[in-house]
Parts: C-alpha cells; structure tokens; sequence
C-alpha cells in the first residue's frame, strides 16, 4: 500500500470525504436535540426539524401577523442593498485611489502614509462616532462597511498595482504612451481581476461590520432580526438566519469568482 | 551623422564603476550584439539606451543630442520576459501603438481607424509568423511566439533604435535558431539600427555586423568595483577567427568567474 502522504482521493471519494464532516455535524446536532427534548420538551436551545420547518415557513412564506410583510425576504433585501452599496462605495474608492498610489510615486509619498494609519483604526471603535455624526439611518450602517474595508482594499490595490512589472511599463513608453494612457490601457485593466478578489476577500469583513450596525440600530435586516429574536431565545429562527446567511455569503462569493473567470481568462490562465 | 554617439562615458553607483571610458559611434541600420559575463554593464549600458538611467560622466547622444533621460517612442525594446502585455491578446497588442498614438486620452479607437489599424497589425504578425494566433492571449503562446509578438509590438511603431535585451535567453537552442532568422529577416527588410544584449558569445558572432565585448581590462580580484568594464573589442562580424572567439570566451570566463566569487 501506497504511504498516506502519496494517496490521494478519486472524484467520487472526494466529494464524499467532503460531504462527510457535515453530514457528521447534522447527526451529533439531531442526536443532541433528540436528548435535550427527551429531557424537557420545552426546551428552545436545540429545537428539532420540525422547529425549524415551522420557523421558516413563518418568516419566509406568511405574511407577519403585526406588518403583512414577508420578514426574511424583506430582512434579506435591506441587508443585501446596504452590503452591496457598501462595498460597491468602497471598491470604487479601492480603485481609484489604489491605482493613483500604485502606479504615481508622488501620490504614494503622500497618501500612503495616512491610508495605512486609518486602516490600523478599529472600525468598531468608530462606529458611535458614526452614529453621532451620521444619525441612526442607512447612511451609519453603509458607512461603517466602507471605514471598515476600504483601507484594506486601497492598501491591497495600492499593492498590486505596483507589482505590475517595470519592463511593462517602459514597454508602453516605447510604444508611446503618457502617464494617463499607461493608467487606462495598462496598470487599470491589470488591476481589475485582482479587485474582485480583493473584494472577495473583504466581503467576510463587510458582512461583519454590516451585522454589527444592524444589530445596534435597524429596524429591519437580518442582523437586526437575529438579534431582535435573541431576546426569545429563538434558535428555530436564529439558526436558519445565520444558514441563510452563509449561503448568500457563499453565493455572492461563488458568482464573483466565477464571473472574473469568464470576465478575465488572461488573469487565471496565467495563475 | 552617427545615429549613436558614445564619448567617454562613464557609469558608478557610489564606490562602484560599472563603465568607464567608453567611446563609440553607431551608423544608422548597424546590428550590435553586446557580449560580456553579468555584472560588466550589459544591462546598465541598456538602461542608459532607454533612459531609465542616465550617465555618471560623458555623453550618450542619439543623432547628435543626448538620449531623452525616459524611455519614449524613438527607443523600441524587447526584454527577456514580460515585454507583451498579458491582458491583451496578439492582435490588440500589435494595434496597441496606433491606438495609443491616436486617442490620447482613452487609448482606444473605434470604427474605420480601427479596422485599419487591425489590418496593419494582422500583416505585422503575418510576417513575425503568428497569422494563426491573432486572437491568442500572450499565456496560450509558447515562450518563442511571445518573442515573435514582442518584436511585432515593437517593429510597428518604426523605432530609430531596437533593444533587445538577452531575447532568446530563455528559448530552446531550436526555437533560437528560427528566432535569430526572424530577427535578421526583419532587420534587413526593415533598415533597423539593432542593439542585443546577450551572454551567448557565440549568438553574438554570427548575428548582425558588429559584435562588442564588454570587459574589465583592469581587474582588481579583492575590489572588483573598483575599475568599470569597458568595450575590449569592437570587431565586424563575419571575419572574425576562431582563435579571437577563444580567446574572448577566456577573459570573460575568467572575469565572471572573479566578480560571482
């Protein structure tokens, strides 16, 4: 038999071997459930499926009995409207700043500097001050995306940027260009691919930070509904949020990478 | 007039001379291999014919003024790697020049200037002989068609001086072979004035009509900075002996040996 560190799986035993932690952690929780509720029925810590079932019918599927609206549907809509404004904000600031860093040593010396002091900043920290100065509205929670990844972005654009090869960029001087036709038809073009997967990179943070400001201050969103439902113990609801959560997560996540793929063969090709 | 005129041209970093006393003059359409072991100021003496660096002491003058201290139009290059861009595939890197010249502010042309720039491009690859990879990206090309794109790039903006920088160093000895065919072809069609640089003795003598060896006449093994290389020979070629190739192979060896030590 071949040594462990040289055997590797085939394709069916791989999707096997990956499926099975979950299906694992599936049966430890129904297990732990079934044991809880043999105990006390009432028990709301480790509800059963059927919990769940019912949970989920109400949120998504009926209207709420105090509004009439859908609550997970519209929970989703404002969460994924404040995420993807965020970060859209922030990516575009990413850029733009990013490549005016990256590519102009002049802009470097003089903005770099500040860009890395703001990003040591914890944006948590900064988020009364949001709330002060911003009030309770969308704008706070939207804000608190941006100050929370934008420094990350332009410090990693910034990055990139520069590491788009010296012989390139005489390159284009030979071929004629100024400094702006380098930046349009060279550093910017180069540059894109790696935003998304800066932006996907960041995206685990913007979902922190969004979470954290709908919890303080919302009045619908999914962070705001899970810890709304904390108060009750709620873990038929709160469970199948924070699922749902990762599943958008996931998919925003997966549409992405595969959309720089078709977007730009010449940056995977070459990876 | 010379198209380039070298005149006692220094280069040092601080303590370091790289080059010293260098005196030269280039005609127009000459094709010069330079020889030498690393670290005697091939790729310094390149940089100075771009204008990434610029002399210490002397002059370095194209058609009687002194070489522009940036890299611009007047000057083409190809560089061991790197030299296409990656992002573009074979014919948009070609039309990439006209384009550039002609919008100045997006770099980008559309319509019936387009269609003629690609026409000019697709002939240019045509006679580079990469007809059949004009919607290629660089990464699907094997390391001598990038080579052949790179020259492509390079030739349709009519440069007055053509670098090549160690081009083939990282080819097979076949793929070389047709590369170095390629590159006279163009040379001679095109009246090109050609400066190579390559560690490939044996690339300089038979390529192009003049071959220099760039040495340390003066080697001190304990400082080796402390004397700059200098051009030990000027020679045509083409009736050059072997005894001379020889010869020039030992005092390179021996100087790389001393300044990799």
């Amino acid at each position: 038999m071949k040594k462990l560190i040289n055997r590797e799986a085939g394709p069916v035993g791989r999707w096997a071997l990956g499926l099975l932690p979950f299906v694992v952690l599936v049966v430890l929780y129904l297990v732990a459930s079934d044991a809880r509720l043999a105990v006390n029925p009432n028990d709301k810590l480790l509800p059963d499926m059927a919990s769940f079932v019912d949970a989920i019918q109400r949120m998504a599927f009926e209207p709420s009995k105090r509004t009439g609206e859908y609550l997970l549907w519209q929970d989703t809509l404002a969460s994924l409207g404040r995420l993807a404004l965020g970060v859209v904000i922030s990516a575009g600031i990413g850029l733009v700043v990013g490549i005016a860093t990256g590519a102009l040593p002049l802009f470097r010396a003089g903005i770099s500097p500040l860009v890395t002091g703001l990003s040591l900043v914890p944006p948590l920290a900064v988020l009364p001050i949001l709330f002060i100065v911003f009030g309770l509205g969308e704008l706070a929670k939207v804000m608190l995306i941006i100050i929370g990844i934008t420094p990350f972005l332009i410090r990693d654009l910034q990055q990139r940027a520069e590491e788009v090869p010296t012989e390139q960029i005489i390159k284009m001087q030979t071929l004629g260009a100024n400094t702006w036709q380098i930046i349009a038809r060279l550093i910017w073009p180069q540059v894109m691919p790696r935003l998304i997967s800066a932006v996907r990179l960041s995206l685990g943070s913007a979902w922190l930070f969004l979470i954290a400001a709908e919890a303080i201050a919302a009045t619908e969103g999914l962070g705001y509904r899970i810890f709304l439902v904390r108060r009750y113990l709620a873990m038929d609801v709160i469970l199948p949020y924070v699922a749902w959560i990762t599943f958008l997560a996931f998919a925003i996540d997966f549409a992405l990478k595969r959309y720089s793929q078709w977007r730009y063969p010449w940056f995977h090709g070459t990876q | 007039m010379a198209a380039i005129e070298i005149k006692n041209l220094w280069k040092e970093y601080g303590q370091d001379v790289v080059l010293e006393r260098l005196n030269a003059s280039v005609e127009e359409g000459e094709f010069v291999t330079v020889v030498g072991a690393s670290g005697c100021g091939k790729t310094t003496f390149l940089k100075m014919m771009l204008g990434t660096e610029s002399p210490t002491r002397g002059e370095l003058l194209l058609d009687g003024k002194p070489i522009p201290d940036e890299p611009d139009e007047t000057r083409g290059i190809v560089f061991q790697r790197y030299s296409v861009l990656p992002h573009l595939t074979a014919v948009e890197n070609v039309m990439l020049a006209g384009e550039l010249e002609s919008s100045p502010w997006l770099g980008r042309v559309f319509g019936a200037k387009r269609r003629a720039l690609r026409e000019q491009a697709e002939e240019m690859l045509a006679s580079v002989g990469l007809d059949q990879a004009l919607r290629k990206y660089p990464h699907e090309l094997s390391g001598g068609m990038q080579q052949r794109l790179a020259l492509a790039q390079a030739l349709i903006k009519k440069p007055r001086i053509l670098l090549l920088d160690e081009p083939f160093g990282a080819l097979d000895p076949g793929i070389r072979r047709d590369m170095h065919e390629l590159v006279l072809d163009l040379w001679r069609e095109q009246d090109l004035t050609v400066f190579m640089i390559t560690h490939d003795l044996a690339e300089g003598f038979f390529l192009g009509t003049r071959m220099w060896v760039f040495d340390k006449e003066r080697l001190d093994p304990q400082t080796p900075g402390s004397y700059g290389a200098r051009i030990t020979y000027d020679l045509p070629v083409g009736n050059s002996d072997k005894g001379t190739l020889q010869s020039i192979s030992q005092s390179v060896d021996s100087t790389a040996r001393v300044l990799s030590a």
